[in-house]
């Protein structure tokens, strides 16, 4: 079934493949279209799924309504397929001590309407994003921000932020509550996109129909239906659009999308059913497209479960990981489009995907070594109860649970037993109220191309309590100290040094236990060519040619 | 008639506000918390969450929230949905698709399903009787989303008769092929409630002397036979309306029709009260009317029925 809202979701889990689904598409029978064909070239067909809050880049925090706006809004910087970025409306961003950024634009850039991008666009922007009375989605991701405190307060004391400044037309000033090495990694995310100044003057006009500064724009957008986007007349800058627009079809399951694309009326999905994995390559041919993203699924083991204390629960860590036969999960019920984890991030980001970090073979599948470990901590004190591995049933995960289960029961003799809850809600709202025991699933998709944001939002000490996504309640001071130094080096190589470090901390303590990367999937027809997906999943839509 | 017609529609006050609180209670305790299934992986800030809360009143004991949608309904405004639309456009824009949807099913259910079912009943035993019980024993096996599958590949990506996919355009030949799985199971049934039902009365008294009385055999099949089987199959289509809506949710899937049933899974998955009891509700009016409707019948089938005041 379908599962969309990546929203973050993710996961295969989460509810459901919402999350990866990232969506899919297809076009209605006749492959009519919105813009026709204009200068030669054509509309290009792309599944999505119906957006689930209006168009706003600070509102949204899933792909159905994120592929649309990567298509139509342009970022300080641009996303690159390989992870890299390049500036795109910034001409520069720098900063001497990773905690005072100036940024400087390029000038010339418009939004659709004809008024200039300019600095107030972006702070104006931003400031909105992070104020608790706009309840927006992506509120979170300004958190680095000086001032952001007083905003996102429940009740805020101020309405921008202090760490923003505009010094003229074309120049601001961030100015972050500690140094962040690579706070210019997360600017071409789509939160972070300016806006016209139209936007405040009416933001619910603005969420059916944005006025936008990327390649394109929103033509129109009926609800559950489509979503026509043109090329933006006033878009100069560096990757204009070579097709005659992208219209995102609406579909509800990924297998029509899928079938659609078969029968010709589509030309790109951005997902693959789970009913095709183990055919769609073949089906494909060239055109299936079968690449890392940056997701990873892994479970989580709770520090709050006394099974999982102290040193009998530090061995039982290990040998719960050592249990797991990952290689052969991933060949048997993945079909190949998952890769077992070699450390806690992902193999598209830059420094992840590391297979040479202290300690990471506990990673590596070893039966024997892993009913050794298991004996050593019953030794020490037995095992009290269950082991669960509790999963929400309304996402794609029964099978590789169940596996996952079997595995470990087999390797050190102890029944581990699938639990599932019903639905991801009920799912959620157990693990945050921290009332889940024993191992439970997890995924994570990273929002900006930075290995750090796998690692401080899932296992920060600043993240646990409720404030971010530690949900195990990890906390360890040497893990904190080495993060934050990675942050104040104003070296991109120390930096990526000290987080390999703050990994081999997670190897020694097993926080969680990363199973597999993730890939991203999808497919196109034969009429369209040059698809890419860049490091998130999101489609690079003003490459793809037609015709 | 009159009176009976008002008291039967009084009894739909009381399971209106049932039936709500039943599926209210039920989507709340069963969904979990629909601010926790709309975050994912991702948490919001508490400050947003609570602002959340008490945008979609979240945060109010479930009887208030139950008694605020209550009185919504009676308002005819049942505010925004999490997606930010007002629920009534939602539940408006699909609506017409669904109907639309229904109509088809229940034309191939009743007309084909009774022609079939009078063919059958009449020459029972024969190679046709038995070729139908066949066709109609492996209808009523397969699962609807199996056909829906096997028909949508074949008729719509192999030999390309129909579209793979109805999305931005329900017309009614795009619905032609959904609707028709839609239907296709009740119609198996409708063929066998009427086969049996035409088989016993085709040798009743009465059949026998219209016969000898030298009626036509088209005669006596319309007024003497149909007519007095019909009313266990019209009882059968009134209660099967209520299986159409539930099958609507996954044909609507398989063939991507944004109706009410697919906008009901969404609600389900996300959580969202107002839209499924909304949704939810609307079906249970419409199940009611129509067996409403079905006892109406009765008496025009069977004038010997008469209904109480």
């Amino acid at each position: 079934m379908q599962i969309r809202r990546r929203s973050l979701i993710l996961g295969s889990g989460a509810a459901g493949a919402s999350a990866l689904a990232l969506a899919a598409c297809g076009s209605g029978g006749s492959g009519s279209g919105g813009g026709a064909s204009s200068s030669g070239d054509a509309v290009v067909f792309v599944n999505n799924t119906e957006p689930e809050n209006p168009l706003i880049p600070t509102n949204t925090s899933e792909l159905g309504g994120g592929d649309v706006l990567n298509a139509c809004f342009s970022c300080l910087l641009a996303y690159a397929a390989d992870g890299s970025s390049e500036n795109e409306v910034a001409k520069s961003i720098e900063s001497e001590d990773a905690q005072n950024w100036t940024i400087t634009l390029e000038e010339g850039w418009k939004f659709s309407d004809g008024t200039p991008v300019t600095a107030k666009s972006f702070v104006d922007a931003w400031n909105f994003g992070a104020l608790t009375t706009n309840a927006q989605r992506a509120q979170s991701f300004f958190e680095p921000i000086e001032g952001f405190a007083d905003v996102s307060a429940k009740e805020p004391t101020a309405e921008t932020m202090s760490g923003l400044a505009v010094v003229d037309d074309h120049t601001f000033t961030v100015r972050l509550n500690s140094p962040q090495s690579d706070f210019p990694s997360r600017l071409g995310y789509w939160a972070f996109a300016p806006l016209p100044e139209s936007a405040f003057e009416d933001i619910e006009a603005f969420g059916e129909l944005p006025v936008s500064n990327g390649p394109y724009k929103v033509e129109s957008w009926t609800h559950d239906s489509e979503i026509v986007c043109v090329p933006n007349p006033e878009y100069t800058g560096p990757r204009p659009a070579k097709n005659a627009g992208i219209t995102f079809v609406v579909y509800a399951d990924e297998e029509t999308a899928y079938n659609d694309l078969a029968s010709g009326s589509l030309d790109v999905i951005g997902g693959i059913p789970s009913s095709a994995l183990s055919t769609f390559e073949d089906e494909l041919g060239e055109r299936a497209i079968n690449q890392p993203a940056a997701i990873l699924q892994f479970i989580t083991i709770p520090q709050y479960d006394p099974n999982f204390q102290g040193e009998a629960g530090a061995l039982r860590r290990k040998a719960f990981s050592r249990a797991i036969d990952r290689a052969q999960i991933c060949e048997a019920i993945f079909f190949g489009t998952r890769v077992p984890a070699t450390d806690f991030t992902s193999t598209s980001i830059e420094g992840g995907g590391a297979t040479d970090i202290p300690g990471s073979e506990v990673l590596q599948f070893d039966a024997a070594e892993a009913k050794s470990l298991w004996e050593q901590a019953e030794a020490i004190s037995p095992f009290q109860g269950e082991l669960t591995l509790s999963y929400n049933a309304d996402g794609p995960n029964k099978d590789w649970v169940e596996a996952v289960c079997n595995s470990v029961t087999n390797s050190i003799g102890v029944t581990a037993v699938p639990t599932p809850y019903p639905a991801f809600g009920a799912y959620k709202e157990q693990i945050a109220a921290r009332e889940i025991t024993g191992p439970f699933r997890s995924s994570w998709v990273a929002d900006y191309p930075s290995v750090f944001n796998f690692l401080f939002p899932l296992y920060a000490s600043a993240s646990a309590d409720g404030n971010g996504s530690n949900d195990g309640q990890f906390k360890n001071e040497e893990f904190d100290r080495l993060l934050a130094e990675g942050q104040q080096a104003t070296d991109p190589a120390e930096a990526l040094a000290k987080w390999k470090d703050a990994q081999a901390v997670l190897m020694e303590n097993l926080p969680s236990v990363p199973l597999w990367y993730q890939n991203t999937m999808g497919g196109h027809s034969e009429a369209v060519s040059d698809v890419k997906f860049s490091w998130n999943g999101g489609l690079l839509f003003p490459d793809i040619v037609k015709g | 008639m009159i009176w009976y017609i008002g008291r039967r529609l009084l009894q739909m006050i009381p399971v209106f506000l049932g039936a709500t609180l039943l599926i209210y209670l039920l989507a709340f305790y069963a969904g979990g918390d629909p601010i926790q299934a709309i975050m994912g992986d991702k948490p919001l800030s508490p400050a947003v969450q609570e602002q959340l809360r008490a945008q979609y009143n979240l945060d109010k004991p479930v009887l208030v929230q139950w008694l605020i949608f209550i009185g919504n309904v009676v308002t005819g405004n049942l505010g925004v949905g999490f997606n930010g639309r007002p629920i009534v456009d939602q539940i408006l824009a699909a609506f017409p698709v669904t109907i639309k949807l229904a109509i088809i099913a229940v034309i191939v259910e009743t007309v084909l399903g009774i022609t079939a079912g009078v063919l059958a009943g009449l020459k029972k035993g024969s190679i046709y009787d038995t070729g139908l019980l066949l066709v109609s024993l492996i209808v009523i096996a397969v699962p609807t989303f199996v056909i829906g599958f096997v028909a949508q590949f074949f008729l719509g990506v192999k030999f390309q008769i129909f579209p793979v996919n109805v999305g931005r355009d329900p017309s009614w030949f795009n619905l032609l092929l959904p609707g028709f799985v839609l239907g296709i199971v009740s119609f198996a049934y409708v063929l066998r409630l009427t086969r049996t039902s035409v088989a016993e009365v085709a040798t009743a008294d009465h059949v026998r002397t219209a016969t000898a009385k030298g009626l036509s055999r088209g005669g006596v099949t319309m007024k003497h036979i149909l007519r007095n089987s019909l009313i266990p199959v019209v009882t059968y289509i009134g209660a099967d309306l209520g299986a159409l809506m539930g099958g609507a949710i996954v044909t609507e899937n398989i063939f991507n029709i944004r109706g009410i049933g697919s906008l009901l899974y969404d609600a389900i998955q996300k959580s969202e009260s107002p839209m499924i009891v909304a949704i939810v509700t609307i079906m249970v009016m419409i199940f009611l009317v129509a067996n409403l409707v079905v006892d109406l019948l009765y008496a025009a089938l069977d004038p010997r029925i008469r209904y109480a005041k």
